[in-house]
């Protein structure tokens, strides 16, 4: 049956036309294998674009709020050991090392290292996502974790003692504004912990496929897009961390 | 479901003209184009109806100067109307020089209103005509909003925040007032009026007048205003000791005396009683009511000896002179 | 005036149409159906379950009509009313009028109208489905424990601190649903972007491809400021946090920002699809181009752009300040031009135009007559000093459902008949269709004209009761809801019946331009044999081709001959 809009000269293109014969990972409502690179990476690229929108939302409330209550933001951010924090952001910048090198093991066709990459990556990761750990259990050592067992007095600055009198007004309304730091915090770095332990769960899937050599120098888009998700959670982090940890830096 | 068939509300505030000057425009400009639309598409439809089977449109190019025009020409009808739009906005939220201060509180589910003087209202307001009026809007609990339709103002009140309208009523009558953000259960019946008085009847009210009050209302708040309820009171309320007998169940029922007489308490006794206290007293208290005489307009008398009336349906529970008959059925 | 049909001659159906293998006789099973990769059989998915949220939500609104006939509360306890209307709501906006032209024709047709084999990322779009009846899972089972009675705009602190009902569960039904047009939304823009048939430049796209990239683009940017504001408020229930809590230092003008920066969008999401299947169909029935195609497709981009400026005039009256209320006000007026450019081509694509009266004919005419007054009132309620005093009326009410169920549903409505031949390989009554088209137009006005005039005396949003002046009004709305409800049960009916007694369509019973027409009806898998390249103008009517295309095919017949 013809297809009418078109002139005679019809051109049937069959699936593969690009390399001779069909690459097995190529999909088959794609022609070739750069189409489907080409749409598998702006998909990515596009998702990342409503990631952005998604951490956007929490960012602005940020700003709102911290424009609003300088004095307690900062009194709040001073409860975080920035040094962990630069750690963390070390560990993650790191890890976007890894992964590029993931990828460009691929491009020179050296499988193993591949691997390797991605587990040093992976194992980076974990290590960004235990000290994150460790810092959630101080918070709630300290009472700092907003919800009804929040406690913050001003004296304390985090020592875990509560208000030994109640509160003038304008204390309350210090602690309060404080809570909300704290409710920021944890929503942010726990939304962010969140995408690191979907992208080491997406990396642990790549292994197998890349011990058996699946990618190589024709084929490692799943590798960039991965990476391409990747270096995102981490630029989230480089915004997170100055954000959340350095506003007390210069307090006394 | 004989209701009259309202079409328009009542235009009741300096601003309402302005406000249904814009919207008929605006109608106007609305119900022109749209008809042009129909007209339009109507007339094609008839005049270029498929004649044959094969039959098809014959397309042109779009000249420019046609898609600019009819991009320029609504895009200037919008912002004419957006300007005068934004200028009678100004004007609903210009504050006017000499506007006297009110005050709302929203809560779930009711107004509470104070007048400058003090006066206190719940859900109902009295204002004067023809006086600016800014009234102050705040919330207990949630967001609310204010809204007089013949007035066509409306703030929302954010808990928070305190919040501004102005309106300057122009005409005396009872004025819808509803709650006009969304606000759980009872949303519905935080509804109420705005009561505007002429300036004279507006001062009666204030001074307890008849005007836009029952009379048993204007009582009880007369009941309260003159301190009787300091005395006159349950014995059990605060602790206090009651010094008087109380009113309620009292209008209607044998009265005993402390010299022995009983009598009807009706209208004259009760307004004996607040003249000239001392000459009947009842058995079994001290003879400590102060008279009144002289503080009380005969309005103002009316109006206590209503709501004492009133009190009489209550479940007739006095203390200690037995009250023999029922209470009589309330005559209003 | 003939009106009926408008080809020349019937012939039977020949016998082997009835073997053709399409995409609907490919494979039989439920297993066939779940997990299908097919573009056109997850339309069909998504179509049942739009489908059974309209019926839903359609439930609702008739409990509000009815519990509104008269002036007191009557026939349920406010409480009660106020879930109703927030599940209407919640059903209609998330699960009905966001989904359902994008991911029922959008799914089906976009694919076949570029010239691909099918969406970019298929397990993606079956994906979609599954979060979509996951998120409505959440949803359903707080209505069933007891609904939600916030509104669908979830105000807080109302939201946050004060509703006694399933608001998290609710929350998290949205958000999730929320990903299913994500994932949708991202798909098309892959798909219109990397996959396009040979020859098919974006200025020979249809326009309905234009409005799905249009709306794809806000889908994409808006809907996870929803999602992460949704989450905010989930979170603050849950935790006792005190985001928006104005007691503990929070604003709850700050969540109306958040939650309007997308809800303003969504609404170009709901209509920006329902006029991109008007501008078909006003083609296919005028058998002309489309006057001033370019522009109509430039309009849809810019609305696309211009929707997201414009949040603030939710918000005249909500505490924000004059400066930033003037701001919006202006934007807004700007945001309604390209509508009416779009209005303006429409209309004039009928000058010298062939026109006829199928259905789907008749449902987009009166889409431009009902969005037109729809828009403009929008114009009327973006003027500031208007909008003080309509702000939360039924004036807003009558509004937006001139513009979501005059414009959008039926928008939908015209599509499902025009491309029904196509996606199910039947025809339908004619005369039927038809009697619905008028039952909905004149039970839609009759619902919500009426809501115009209530608005301007006063009678505000969400109110069980009212004072009794207002009683008229609100029976003749409820008389027209009846009428409306009627219109839209019958298509349930004639649609189903024809799949198994409709008369066969052929390729192209209208006689229409568009690669969609150039294979099977329904088409078979992988959509075209041999992959169109594509060298006309879109909507290149002329005789010769439209003779070519209506001669040969083998059922001629329009519509089922009764």
């Amino acid at each position: 049956m013809s297809t009418r809009s078109i002139e005679p000269a019809a051109v049937a293109l069959a699936p593969g036309t690009g390399g001779g014969h069909d690459h097995p990972s190529l999909q088959h409502h794609f022609d070739n294998l750069e189409q489907q690179k080409e749409a598998s990476t702006l998909g990515m690229w596009l998702f990342l674009v409503t990631e952005i929108m998604f951490f956007g939302g929490l960012f602005t409330t940020y700003v709102v709020y911290r424009s609003s209550w300088p004095r307690e933001f900062m009194a709040a951010s001073s409860t975080l050991d920035w040094k962990l924090g630069a750690f963390n952001t070390a560990v993650l910048i790191l890890s976007s090392l890894t992964m590029a090198l993931a990828i460009w093991a691929a491009q020179v066709n050296r499988r193993k290292q591949v691997v390797f990459y991605l587990i040093a990556t992976m194992i980076l990761g974990l290590v960004f996502l235990g000290v994150k750990a460790v810092e959630y259990a101080d918070k709630f050592e300290h009472h700092h974790v907003p919800g009804p067992n929040f406690v913050w007095s001003e004296d304390a600055h985090g020592e875990g003692g509560h208000a030994a009198a109640a509160p003038t007004p304008e204390q309350a309304a210090f602690a309060h504004h404080v809570e909300i730091f704290f409710s920021l915090y944890f929503i942010m770095t726990g939304l962010h912990a969140v995408h690191m332990i979907c992208g080491i769960g997406v990396l642990a899937f790549l292994l197998v496929p890349s011990w058996k050599g699946r990618y190589n120098s024709a084929y490692h888009n799943p590798l960039e897009c991965t990476g391409l998700y990747w270096h995102f959670v981490d630029i989230v982090w480089i915004f997170l961390f100055p954000l959340l940890y350095l506003l007390g830096a210069h307090a006394t | 479901m004989e209701q009259e068939l309202p079409l328009f509300p009542e235009a009741a505030s300096h601003v309402a003209p302005q406000v249904d000057a814009l919207f008929f425009a605006w109608s106007a400009i609305s119900i022109f184009f749209t008809a042009l639309i129909a007209v339009l598409i109507l007339y094609f439809m008839v005049r270029y109806r498929r004649r044959s089977v094969d039959e098809v449109g014959l397309p042109e190019r779009a000249p420019n100067w046609l898609e600019v025009g009819w991009s320029i020409i609504p895009l200037v009808i919008t912002l004419i109307m957006f300007a005068w739009g934004a200028r009678v906005f100004y004007n609903i939220y210009r504050p006017p020089s000499n506007a006297v201060e009110y005050w709302t509180v929203g809560k779930q589910w009711m107004w509470k209103f104070q007048h400058p003087d003090g006066h206190r209202e719940i859900n109902t307001l009295h204002i004067p005509v023809g006086q600016p009026i800014k009234l102050n809007i705040q919330s207990e609990d949630v967001i609310h909003s204010f809204f007089v339709p013949a007035f066509r103002v409306k703030q929302d009140a954010v808990p928070g925040r305190q919040t501004q309208i102005f309106f300057e009523a122009t005409k005396p009558g009872v004025y819808h007032l509803f709650c006009t953000e969304y606000c759980g259960g009872e949303h519905s019946r935080m509804i109420g009026s705005v009561i505007a008085l002429e300036p004279e009847q507006y001062e009666v009210w204030l001074a307890g007048g008849p005007a836009g009050r029952s009379m048993a209302e204007s009582g009880a708040a007369l009941f309260q205003t003159l301190a009787c309820d300091t005395c006159h009171r349950e014995e059990a309320a605060g602790g206090v000791v009651a010094r008087a007998p109380e009113l309620e169940g009292l209008y209607g029922n044998q009265v005993r005396l402390m010299d022995g007489r009983t009598l009807l308490a009706d209208d004259e006794y009760i307004r004996e009683s607040i003249l000239d206290p001392a000459k009947k007293i009842v058995a079994g208290w001290q003879p400590v009511m102060p008279t009144y005489q002289g503080q009380v307009t005969e309005e103002q008398l009316a109006q206590l000896i209503t709501y004492i009336r009133s009190l009489g349906q209550q479940a007739a529970a006095s203390d200690q002179p037995p009250t023999a008959e029922p209470a009589q059925p309330e005559g209003q | 005036m003939n009106t009926s049909n408008t080809v020349p001659h019937e012939l039977p159906p020949p016998d082997d149409l009835v073997d053709q293998p399409n995409y609907l006789n490919v494979a039989y099973g439920l297993k066939s159906w779940l997990l299908t990769r097919d573009h056109k059989r997850i339309a069909i998915l998504y179509m049942i379950s739009v489908t059974v949220f309209f019926a839903l939500g359609s439930l609702f609104a008739l409990l509000i009509r009815l519990e509104l006939l008269t002036p007191e509360g009557d026939l349920m306890q406010p409480d009660t009313y106020n879930r109703v209307f927030t599940m209407h709501g919640v059903v209609m906006v998330f699960f009905f009028l966001i989904p359902s032209i994008p991911a029922t024709l959008g799914n089906f047709l976009v694919p076949l109208m570029i010239g691909a084999k099918d969406l970019a990322f298929p397990k993606l779009n079956l994906a979609s489905w599954y979060v979509y009846n996951l998120g409505g899972v959440f949803t359903l089972w707080a209505i069933f424990s007891g609904g939600v009675d916030t509104g669908w705009t979830f105000y807080t602190p109302f939201s946050t601190n004060y509703s006694n009902s399933y608001v998290v569960a609710t929350a998290l039904g949205v958000f999730i649903n929320g990903f299913s047009s994500i994932f949708t939304g991202l798909n098309f823009i892959v798909t219109i972007h990397r996959m396009r048939a040979p020859g098919m430049t974006w200025f020979r796209l249809p326009l309905f491809i234009w409005s799905h990239y249009a709306t794809s683009l806000i889908i994409v940017l808006g809907t996870p400021v929803i999602a992460i504001t949704i989450l905010m408020v989930a979170a603050e229930r849950l935790f006792g946090l005190g985001i928006f809590d104005p007691r503990l230092g929070g604003d709850p003008i700050l969540f109306q920002h958040l939650f309007w920066f997308y809800s303003h969008p969504a609404v170009y999401i709901m209509i920006l699809p329902a006029m991109g299947v008007i501008s078909e169909l006003v083609a296919a029935f005028a058998r002309k181009r489309i006057f001033g195609y370019k522009f109509v497709a430039f309009a849809s981009i810019a609305i696309a752009v211009l929707g997201f400026l414009v949040w603030g005039h939710h918000m005249f009256v909500a505490g924000q300040s004059l400066y930033a209320a003037t701001i919006f006000s202006v934007l807004s007026m700007l945001v309604a031009v390209p509508s009416a450019v779009k209005v303006f081509n429409w209309t004039a694509t009928l000058y010298e135009a062939s026109i006829s009266y199928e259905t789907p004919m008749l449902y987009a005419l009166g889409f431009i007559g009902l969005f037109t007054l729809g828009g403009l009132t929008g114009t009327m309620i973006a003027t500031l000093g208007i909008d003080v005093h309509v702000h939360d009326t039924y004036f807003i009410v009558a509004h937006f459902h001139y513009i979501m169920v005059g414009g959008a549903i039926m928008g939908y409505l015209g599509g499902l008949h025009y491309w029904w031949p196509k996606i199910s390989g039947r025809l339908y009554p004619g005369f039927l269709s038809r009697l619905s088209a008028l039952l909905v137009f004149v039970g839609f006005n009759l619902t919500f004209f009426p809501q115009f005039i209530l608005g301007y005396l006063g009678m505000p949003r969400r109110y069980w009761s009212y004072p009794p002046e207002y009683q008229v009004l609100n029976v003749l709305s409820t008389a027209g809801a009846s009428i409306l409800g009627i219109g839209y049960i019958l298509p349930l009916f004639y649609f189903a019946w024809s799949l198994k007694y409709g008369t066969r369509a052929g390729e192209n019973p209208w006689g229409a331009v568009g690669l969609e027409w150039d294979t099977t009806s329904p088409p078979p898998t992988e959509n075209f044999p041999v992959i169109p390249v594509v060298t006309r103008e879109p909507y290149d009517y002329t005789s010769e081709e439209v003779h070519r295309r209506t001669t040969q095919q083998e059922v001629p017949v329009v519509y089922q001959v009764d």
